[in-house]
């Protein structure tokens, strides 16, 4: 029997449990014995211009090495010509030209953390008590902050672009579009912004010897990473080692290598001595891109007997400071607008805007959990206009399961799916008719405790860049070990154990043998890393075609040592033995063939690329009660669906589906990153960023449902991300459900309780 | 000042300045690097070490607070590299860490937990546990390997 699809723990454990990870502030190599300790200077002050840096007592202070600001820029390549990417579409890349975001900040700051300054210390405390002497003049600004600020543009972030508004896409709402419906509801809603924290902040270090500089840097992209540092720092790629050691999370805002990273590893070839720096927890959540971060202005209607015939979604995206993600994260957000359902007419469009706060990037779902938070909450408002339940709604409209592949409005194809079979089997599971019942029975004796039963049915993409492709390397050695090298990156899925496993399940050797190595550039040059849910269906299907075409190698070997033809030999799989078919006496190990496969050895390489993205898809439900007295919301079962195709091992499935789940209810319940009107950052702790706990869940009711992908031979769509999509509308919805009946339709995130007290008491009032 | 501390029974005595935090001690002179750093204000219990039996933050013990006491890390749990602790083998079994950065102090507290309350229930275990940050995993798995732990140690003791 196969490995394949049996719960398998982990390799990567005992080591993690026992030793502890390797993480880049772990590092004890000999090249980093005598690495020097970063600390930055960061601006206090949203929106400035800086008038003046005086360095000279921070240099003087003990044990400081070098203290560097904008000045000292001087040995890099001048920036890339303006590329009139301003407006582009779909475009993952920063914008150029006006919005070039620099390394130090030069003659203006834009958000509070903004680096601009370093001072490099023998030890790590020398470095907070130089930094304090650093001097550095503001002349304050106007702060731009929140969405309205923007777009009124009366102060602006960056005068040569004549606009705080970067990127814009998509038509005029079609006058005409809604004539047809009984019922029209429209709302403007806020997905809030959030910090990533992964547990492991930033980190970098870096040396710079014999014309080579090396960066250990915690991130999902090390070849992506290579491949920025070459263009920031003018140095052939070759000249450039990364290596990516144990990543403590990364949650998307460790994709590639940002801007305070590339300041460290600058400063190890600047000054020629080995650095490190591992950010603070403080500097971590002003320093660190930021997520979502989005108003909708959602509209949508249909008939009275719930079919929803028009649906318009309007985002402006606030990417903070410094347009990053360009216009990546809101395309994202309108390519999946439609969501799961049968709409006959959709429009989307999106403007992006610039603010003084920390930049936006990927965060878990990356525009896909806000498109899903949009639709789901108009599929609400819209059942609740019509008097109608939210789960008849949604069976009424999703894609029926004969009309696979679905090409939605919006420019996505959905592959393969049946989504009223996942929400049934949620209703199931959960028991909601019971649920449903006990709500009224609540309702019906005026219970201060009321129970909301809140759903959000999703379809995404993962892989949007599946033409990326993936690379992998497949070693069989003499000693009948083997040795992948993946362009993938793991922080934490589970990737040795997943790959390991292909490579039992396709040669017969078992898991112990097999050494998985990643994130090392001088090994694995080629390769794209983690992020967008698509590591096992490109790099696992990489790994997968790597050992047929071994096993082909050692076909023709295996024939050539036992003097057969090719199509008489057979390996079996249990045993892992070439043998003539039917014929045991006549077996071959993998070492002996590995032995005699000469100078070229056993070994295979492959850069799988897929021509289209895969669409996971799912239903959640969220029981949550809400304390009508004081606002406060418990969630006390989580109920899910989340089809990612065929599931290459449960127990990684499922903690990847456990720890989104708990980001999305914490993104509809607890967390948002909040700034004052000056672009104070006011969330800028652990102690006042409201990062969720173990106290604040239940367990997870995790329902299983396989759908296979078509598209590659392992049948896998992605999971990492399916959490945060479903758990988060599934919540906010369920805290509105528990107490629409007194009026409420809706609540901004995160539902705390001043927000739902206040919402009860605003119906009340207006009764 | 010279500090000296018995760190997994074995005693590491420096000279330090007056201000390093035990955390940097441990991860510094003694170059038990398990033990992480995940926050700067107490909150995340990715540094949770046992001082003297009893879980503590250890960003938040200075090296001279732990002078001619016992602690014990992750490192000092398993006898051998194939001997994991029973907490440390639960917590394998039920996939209880993802990205590993949390996993020793969250180990740490289970064990001081399970000390002082062989027998948690789920509510127990979650409260007990509300100091110690985890992104990766949503808790589940984690609450599974403490009851697991749990339930280990009292057939153990049976």
């Amino acid at each position: 029997m196969s490995i394949l699809g049996t719960r398998v723990v982990r390799t990567e454990d005992p080591r993690l449990l026992t030793v502890g990870g390797s993480y880049v502030d772990d590092l004890r190599a000999p090249e980093l014995t005598d690495a020097a300790r970063v600390t930055f200077v960061r601006s206090p002050i949203a929106h400035a211009l800086i008038t003046g840096i005086d360095v000279s007592a921070a240099r003087e202070a003990a044990g400081v090495v070098a203290v560097l600001t904008a000045a000292d820029l001087d040995d890099l390549p001048p920036p890339p010509p303006d590329s009139g990417l301003t407006g582009t579409e779909g475009l993952p890349l920063p914008l150029g030209g006006p919005w070039a975001e620099p390394l130090f900040a030069v003659d203006r700051v834009r958000f509070v953390g903004e680096p601009v300054a370093i001072v490099i210390t023998d030890d790590r405390y020398q470095g907070e008590d130089a930094a304090e002497l650093v001097s550095v003049d503001y002349d304050p600004l106007p702060a731009v902050v929140g969405f309205d600020a923007a777009i009124a543009g009366e102060s602006l972030l960056f005068p040569a672009a004549a606009s705080n508004v970067a990127v814009t896409s998509g038509g005029p709402a079609d006058a005409a579009a809604f004539d047809g419906c009984d019922v029209v509801v429209q709302r403007t809603i806020v997905n809030q912004r959030l910090a990533p924290v992964p547990l492991e902040g930033r980190a970098v270090a870096a040396r710079w010897a014999d014309g080579r500089l090396t960066v250990w840097v915690s991130t999902q992209n090390a070849q992506i990473s290579r491949f920025i540092m070459a263009g920031a720092f003018g140095l052939d790629p070759d000249a450039i080692r990364v290596v990516a050691p144990d990543v403590g999370g990364g949650f998307g805002a460790k994709v590639g290598i940002d801007r305070d990273a590339l300041i460290v590893a600058w400063a190890a070839k600047h000054i020629g001595r080995a650095l490190r720096w591992a950010e603070t927890r403080s500097e971590n959540l002003v320093g660190m891109t930021h997520g979502r971060a989005q108003q909708h202005v959602i509209k949508i209607g249909g008939t009275r007997e719930g079919r929803i015939l028009a649906y318009r979604l309007d985002v402006v995206q606030d990417t903070g400071a410094y347009p990053r993600m360009g216009g990546f994260l809101p395309f994202l957000t309108n390519l999946m607008a439609l969501g799961p359902y049968d709409i006959g007419h959709v429009e989307a469009a999106y403007r992006v805007v610039v603010t003084n706060t920390t930049p936006i990037s990927a965060y878990r779902g990356a525009g896909r959990p806000e498109a899903t938070a949009a639709i789901e909450r108009a599929v609400d408002l819209f059942a609740a206009e019509i008097g109608m339940d939210p789960a008849q709604v949604r069976r009424i409209n999703l894609i029926p399961p004969d009309k696979f592949p679905y090409s939605s409005p919006c420019g996505a194809v959905y592959d393969t799916g049946d989504y009223v079979a996942a929400l049934d089997k949620v209703l199931a599971g959960a028991g909601y008719a019971e649920l449903r019942a006990e709500q009224a029975r609540r309702r019906e004796r005026g219970d201060v405790l009321q129970l909301g039963i809140g759903l959000a049915s999703y379809v995404e993409i993962t892989a949007a860049d599946a033409n990326g492709g993936e690379t992998a390397r497949l070693d069989v050695h003499p000693d009948g070990t083997v040795t992948v090298y993946t362009g993938s990156s793991a922080h934490g899925q589970g990737h040795h154990t997943a790959w390991a496993m292909l490579v039992e399940a396709e040669l017969g050797i078992e898991m112990a043998k097999v050494t998985v190595v990643h994130g090392d550039t001088d090994l694995i040059p080629m390769g794209v890393g983690t992020y967008a849910s698509r590591s096992l269906q490109l790099g696992g299907v990489a790994v997968q075609r790597a050992a047929v075409d071994v096993k082909e190698q050692a076909r023709q070997i295996a024939a050539d040592m036992l003097e057969a033809s090719e199509a008489d030999l057979e390996l079996d799989p249990e045993r892992g033995l070439w043998q003539v078919r039917g014929d045991p006496a006549t077996s071959k190990t993998w070492a002996e063939v590995a032995a005699h496969a000469g100078e070229a050895g056993l070994t295979a390489a492959v850069n799988y690329t897929e021509g289209q993205p895969t669409f996971p898809f799912g239903t959640h439900l969220a029981l949550t009660e809400v304390d009508t007295e004081t606002g406060k919301v418990r969630l006390l079962r989580h109920v899910t669906v989340d089809d990612a195709g065929t599931v290459l091992n449960p127990v990684l499935a499922e903690g990847q589906r456990h720890g989104g789940i708990a980001q999305g209810v914490a993104q509809a319940l607890l967390e948002e990153m909040v700034y004052d009107t000056e672009g104070n950052p006011i969330t800028g702790t652990l102690v006042d960023y409201a990062f969720i706990t173990a106290a604040e869940l239940p367990s997870f009711e995790l329902l299983a449902s396989e759908t296979p992908a078509t598209i590659n031979p392992l049948g896998a769509k992605g999971i990492g991300e399916a959490g945060t999509i479903g758990a988060t509308p599934a919540t906010q919805n369920s805290v509105i459900d528990a107490v629409s009946h007194l009026g409420v339709r809706h609540i901004d995130m995160p539902a705390t309780p001043p927000r739902v007290w206040a919402a009860i008491s605003e119906a009340r009032e207006s009764r | 000042m010279k500090v000296t501390v018995t760190v997994n029974g074995s005693e590491v005595a420096a000279e330090v300045a007056d201000r390093t935090l035990l955390v940097h001690f441990l991860r510094d002179v003694a170059g038990l690097t398990a033990t992480n750093v995940g926050c700067d204000t107490s909150s995340c219990g990715a540094c949770t070490v046992l001082l003297d039996g009893r879980s503590v933050k250890s960003c938040t013990v200075l090296a001279a607070q732990a002078d001619g006491r016992d602690v014990v890390t992750v490192e000092g749990l398993a006898s051998g590299p194939d001997e994991m602790h029973p907490v440390q083998r639960a917590f394998r079994a039920e996939h209880g860490l993802q990205c590993g950065f949390c996993t020793p102090g969250m180990v740490m507290a289970t064990v001081s937990l399970l000390a002082e309350n062989p027998s948690p229930t789920e509510d127990e275990v979650r409260s007990a546990l509300e100091g110690n940050l985890c992104r990766c995993t949503g808790y589940h798995n984690i609450v599974r390997a403490v009851l697991a732990a749990a339930g280990d140690g009292k057939t153990a003791a049976q």
